[in-house]
């Protein structure tokens, strides 16, 4: 039962990892209907940036900074900078596109995302970076229940993770910019008419969505404790899961099926056998599509004439 | 912008309604002679074109390519037989199919295990005639079975799925029935393909039978366009939803193109096994999925002769010209000055700019060489003339690796700027962009073979897409109703 809960545990923390990104993917996809397949390479680069600024200050071994400060600067850098270049892309390659066929931006995200990761092999090159995260937070100092035991880096992503999608809720359904953006996804014609600054209200959208990425990055480089350049082509296909399996275009799905699919793996890894986890994952996705296409909480569309 | 309304051929055509005959060939053409060759290309009929191209692509190795150019030819024809496939789903029927390498996979395995020792004790080893067939079968099935869901998944949902297809097929043949399908390892030991009782296992038989096959497919394609199916396809890629009030059967229109675009690329797949010998799960992976997508978008989607065109000069590009660094240096220069000349009107402005670019590059040059001999002490990275003209213009130091990766971030910086502004700034901010340009390709770009092509399929998809979605070769069709 011991190795059950543990297994749970792992799976909710790498879960809520795949909620984070899929997050961002799914509130792109609300307001722009746009499947955003560079999301997964925005994770990427969270995690390269993430790595320099251990590297910046020292170096895993002999930091500089105190540890919590190290942490806050990752987190914000990432999300900073991974956000401002998904506003580079939305303004670059997505907004020209916007009244183009259905088709034209699906495939420039395909070349953004090829893009991207093969400009991180240019400037990082192909050698794994490792994080070396054992050397600075310390795996014992976690907590322990009984037999299982949960670390400090989980609790860490579990809690931020927590704040975070606690904190999207809040803003999209409380703020005048969550308003907006909510507007802007129900009808985007109707609610330019109503003055609502729709370029603001996607680049904002993109910048919310692609910093979540960013952190997200970073806790994927401290929990994997590696980077590479090939690392956001699998992250986004997890988090294309994740959102599809909640629903494409539903916030709470999205988390949802963040949860679910890092639960499902998990399981499938210590139960099973880690070799099937992939196949598993895809063909989950693909019998989800066929038996209830709009995902768990999405709702069906209906096509308008 | 001319409108020609003549119809292309007299008289009315059978089951083509009138006025969209008319309408269908109102087209833009290129400004001034570049207009008039097109107009006249046009009178001629198809098939002697394809005749003629094909018989000069069949006459290429005559003038003694060598080993390496044959392979490039062979590498080009294959993924131009690819496109001119994926041209069925995602040009005529607009259904955004990213597994489609799998069917490619899909015949090249089924071609593998039909004609190799490794089912069973003894093999299988089935003839040419029969296994062909079989698997171009088996690929029609299969695209069936997953097109299947278009039924009832609309748009980008159709995108998921046969993305997911794609990526569970590498993950099935990686880790599924190892002793089969060889895992990893892949399946080596293939049969060769026999054409009328004659074994052809040669690369020049295998590049004229691709030369072959690419024609037939081309001139059964074309015919398959102009049919009741192809129209319907066009139909519904226009609006699925009149499609289906004007009495087609949406679904099953979708699942033909499925279905074809499957059989070719299974077909493909067949005679890649065989000229490789062995088949290997990355050999069906994402990046040759999105290398087949460049060459359909580079020569425009929706065209026959646009896609297998943009896919072998793609190739050729891809996976010749880049791999020698001399080569690859005619190649950046010159795209970049026949850019240059064709978008900068008038010539007073071009000349400007270039005369700029000039300027700037020596007395970078001279101002780096001044402070430090070792800040221009690494030359131009190829050889021969183009080499000796650089020496002096552009700025390379001796380890610039790190200097060469910030100038590209710089540089793809400075080319979204360039989008963005206006026309003055643009012409101002040229010159140092092409000299960054230039001292990122001889510090970093040229260095990197390998990555710098993959740099520029990524690159080719989104500028394409956005600046001319019709392609290079494909021409914009005025719309009627605007």
């Amino acid at each position: 039962m011991a190795f059950f809960f543990q297994e749970l545990v792992n799976g909710i923390t790498t879960g809520a990892l795949y909620a984070l990104v899929a997050l961002g993917f799914t509130m792109v996809y609300g307001v722009l209907k746009l499947l955003n397949f560079a999301h997964g390479d925005l994770y990427m680069i969270g995690a390269y940036i993430g790595f320099f600024v251990i590297q910046w200050f020292g170096g895993p071994n002999a930091l500089t900074i105190p540890v919590p400060l190290l942490l806050v600067i990752m987190f914000v850098l990432a999300a900073g900078l991974v956000g401002g270049l998904g506003v580079a892309i939305e303004r670059f390659a997505y907004r020209p596109l916007r009244d183009a066929p259905r088709i034209a931006p699906l495939i420039t995200a395909i070349g953004i995302s090829f893009f991207l990761e093969n400009s991180a092999l240019l400037l990082f090159g192909a050698q794994p970076r490792i994080y070396n995260t054992p050397q600075f937070i310390s795996f014992s100092s976690g907590i322990q229940i009984g037999s299982v035991s949960i670390d400090a880096v989980q609790i860490l992503v579990l809690v931020l993770g927590l704040v975070l999608m606690v904190g999207l809720r809040l803003l999209v359904n409380r703020t005048k910019v969550g308003r907006q953006m909510r507007a802007v996804a129900a009808d985007r014609e109707a609610a330019e008419m109503l003055g609502i600054n729709v370029n603001f209200t996607i680049a904002a959208t993109f910048f919310i969505g692609s910093a979540l990425a960013g952190v997200a990055g970073v806790m994927g480089g401290l929990l994997f404790n590696q980077v590479t350049a090939t690392i956001g082509f699998i992250a986004g296909l997890k988090a294309f899961t994740a959102a599809v399996v909640g629903g494409i275009g539903s916030i709470p799905g999205a988390v949802l099926g963040g949860l679910l699919l890092g639960v499902a793996e998990s399981f499938i890894t210590g139960y099973i056998s880690s070799t099937f986890t992939n196949l598993f994952v895809f063909a989950l996705l693909i019998a989800v599509m066929l038996v209830r296409p709009s995902g768990l909480l999405g709702r069906a569309q209906l096509q308008k004439v | 912008m001319s409108l020609d309304s003549q119809p292309p051929a007299a008289g009315p055509q059978v089951g083509a309604d009138e006025w969209v005959a008319r309408q269908a060939h109102r087209r833009e053409y290129l400004p001034s002679w570049l207009g008039t060759g097109q107009r006249w290309l046009e009178r001629v009929g198809w098939w002697p074109k394809l005749l003629v191209v094909g018989l000069a692509g069949a006459a290429l190795p005559l003038l003694g390519l060598g080993g390496f150019q044959l392979q490039v030819g062979i590498d080009a024809l294959v993924i131009a037989l690819l496109a001119v496939g994926l041209n069925i789903v995602v040009g005529w029927a607009g259904l955004l199919d990213l597994g489609y390498v799998a069917f490619f996979g899909f015949g090249a395995y089924g071609f593998a295990l039909l004609s190799s020792s490794q089912i069973g004790p003894n093999g299988i080893h089935l003839p040419t005639y029969l296994s062909v067939p079989i698997v171009m079968i088996g690929a029609a099935v299969l695209g069936l079975l997953v097109g299947w869901p278009s039924r009832r998944l609309i748009g980008d949902y159709l995108a998921i799925v046969t993305l997911f297809f794609g990526e569970a097929f590498v993950e099935f043949t990686n880790n599924v029935a190892p002793s089969v399908l060889g895992g990893p390892n892949g399946i080596v030991g293939i049969d060769p393909i026999s054409v009328f009782g004659r074994q052809i296992t040669t690369n020049a038989g295998y590049y004229y039978l691709l030369v072959v096959v690419l024609v037939l497919t081309m001139a059964v394609l074309r015919l398959l366009d102009t049919s009741r199916t192809g129209r319907a396809w066009r139909a519904v890629r226009e609006d699925p939803l009149a499609a289906a009030s004007m009495t087609i059967p949406v679904n099953r229109v979708k699942l033909m193109a499925f279905m074809f675009g499957a059989v070719v690329a299974a077909l493909t797949g067949t005679i890649f096994a065989a000229q490789q010998i062995s088949v290997f799960p990355t050999d069906f992976d994402t990046p040759i999925l999105i290398l087949i997508y460049a060459g359909l978008i580079l020569g425009g989607a929706g065209s026959i002769a646009g896609a297998a065109a943009g896919a072998l000069v793609l190739m050729v590009i891809y996976d010749g010209l880049l791999r020698s660094p001399t080569d690859s240096g005619y190649l950046f220069y010159g795209l970049i000055l026949l850019t240059l000349v064709v978008k900068l009107r008038p010539w007073r402005r071009l000349a400007v700019v270039l005369a700029a670019t000039v300027a700037l590059g020596f007395a970078a040059h001279a101002v780096a060489g001044a402070i430090s001999a070792r800040a221009v002490a690494g030359g131009p990275h190829s050889t021969g003339w183009l080499a000796a003209a650089l020496r002096d213009w552009v700025v390379v130091p001796a380890n610039a690796q790190v200097l060469g990766n910030w100038g590209y971030v710089l540089l793809v910086c400075l080319l979204i700027a360039l989008v963005q502004v206006g026309r003055r700034w643009r012409t101002i901010l040229l010159p140092p962009t092409i000299c960054l340009a230039s001292f990122v390709w001889e510090t970093r770009l040229a260095v990197e073979p390998a990555i710098t092509r993959q740099l520029m399929i990524g690159a080719i998809l989104i500028v394409m897409m956005n600046a001319r979605p019709q392609g290079l070769l494909g021409s914009r069709r005025v719309e009627a109703i605007t």
